[in-house]
């Protein structure tokens, strides 16, 4: 039961996110927008996190399986991919070295109570 | 026969090959064989034998479509969970992950570019680091291809769960906040399994970072493909 409120407020905010997003031309998508919805909900106190950390845990902690599809449409959309394997094996490479130097010394600059 | 081809028994092997290869990655420990990647490789090699095409097994798979939707929103649950770690450094975080998501965006799509990739292609990799559910949520509706989104993503946690903590090393990142941040920003949830061996505090901060640079990305790609590629 504790499970199943939590999946109905779940269901609930990605709807209020589905329908902020068709308001906004779609440029961000409904779950996302849902996500930040939620967030501000439970930090405002409008929901009792109690209500949502079943179901928050349970979904979150198997995500990864939902994946799964995706990665296997691998199969069909290879080529795109081998067509432009150098290009993008050093922009992911090269850019993923930039986020973790950008993230890591704009932090240690910035933050406070050491 | 007939039931080995049913839609019920796609869904049942995908969720049993994942399972397979959680016991299989909880053995050997090798972030390259992460078990995602073993049931994509595994699934695919069952279509190709049984000759079933991607658009039927993406039908019988469609449920699990739905659940990832859910989980995103479930994230936001995870975000107000490790936002107390944010108290007192609002400006530095924040100031951090989207320095990051720009920084981000911004190199691998110029890389691409200069060395020759396709506008599907620049879309489709944008959002790289970002956990796989957000970044193909940004992706897609603005014409990328999910596939490819999902195996770099995958591809860009891996790099950064092996090779995270030596970059950093390299570059004197050493507070544990900015370590557990970075690796988060950088390799989403993989780069956070990292992170939660190395302390509780980066642990927290990465997942954080997780929530944070996907929502930044959600925002700032759509900006990117408009205004800049």
């Amino acid at each position: 039961m504790r499970v199943m409120t939590g999946i109905v407020l779940i269901l609930i905010f990605w709807l209020a996110g589905n329908a902020v997003s068709g308001m906004t031309g779609n440029v961000v998508s409904g779950n996302v927008i849902g996500m930040m919805m939620l967030f501000l909900a439970l930090k405002l106190r409008a929901v009792n996190a109690e209500t949502v950390r079943p179901a928050a845990h349970f979904l979150t902690a198997n995500m990864a399986v939902c994946f799964v599809p995706f990665g296997v449409g691998l199969m069909v959309s290879y080529g795109a991919i081998a067509d432009n394997l150098a290009a993008i094996a050093v922009s992911a490479a090269v850019s993923t070295v930039l986020v973790l130097v950008c993230v890591g010394r704009v932090t240690q600059r910035l933050y406070k109570n050491r | 026969m007939d039931i080995l081809l049913s839609d019920l028994f796609l869904l049942t092997l995908t969720v049993a090959l994942y399972c397979g290869g959680q016991v299989l990655y909880r053995l050997t420990r090798t972030p390259l064989l992460h078990p995602v990647l073993l049931t994509f490789l595994a699934m695919i090699a069952f279509l190709k034998l049984t000759g079933i095409d991607y658009e039927r097994y993406r039908e019988a798979t469609s449920i699990l479509d739905f659940v990832l939707g859910m989980s995103v929103v479930a994230l936001g649950y995870l975000m107000y969970e490790q936002s107390e770690h944010i108290r007192g450094n609002v400006t530095a975080i924040l100031g951090a992950v989207v320095t990051g998501c720009v920084v981000g965006i911004g190199s691998v799509v110029g890389i691409a570019v200069a060395m020759g990739a396709d506008r599907t292609i620049l879309t489709s990799i944008a959002p790289k680091s970002v956990t796989v559910p957000i970044a193909v949520s940004v992706a897609e509706p603005l014409g990328g291809i999910a596939a490819v989104t999902s195996v770099v993503v995958f591809l860009v946690g891996i790099f950064g769960s092996i090779a995270g903590v030596w970059i950093l090393d390299l570059c004197g990142v050493r507070l544990p906040q900015a370590r557990g941040l970075a690796l988060g920003s950088a390799a989403h949830g993989i780069g956070t399994a990292r992170a939660v061996e190395m302390g509780a505090v980066e642990g927290a901060l990465s997942g954080l970072a997780i929530a944070l640079m996907g929502i930044a990305t959600a925002l700032a790609a759509p900006l990117f493909e408009k205004f800049v590629y």
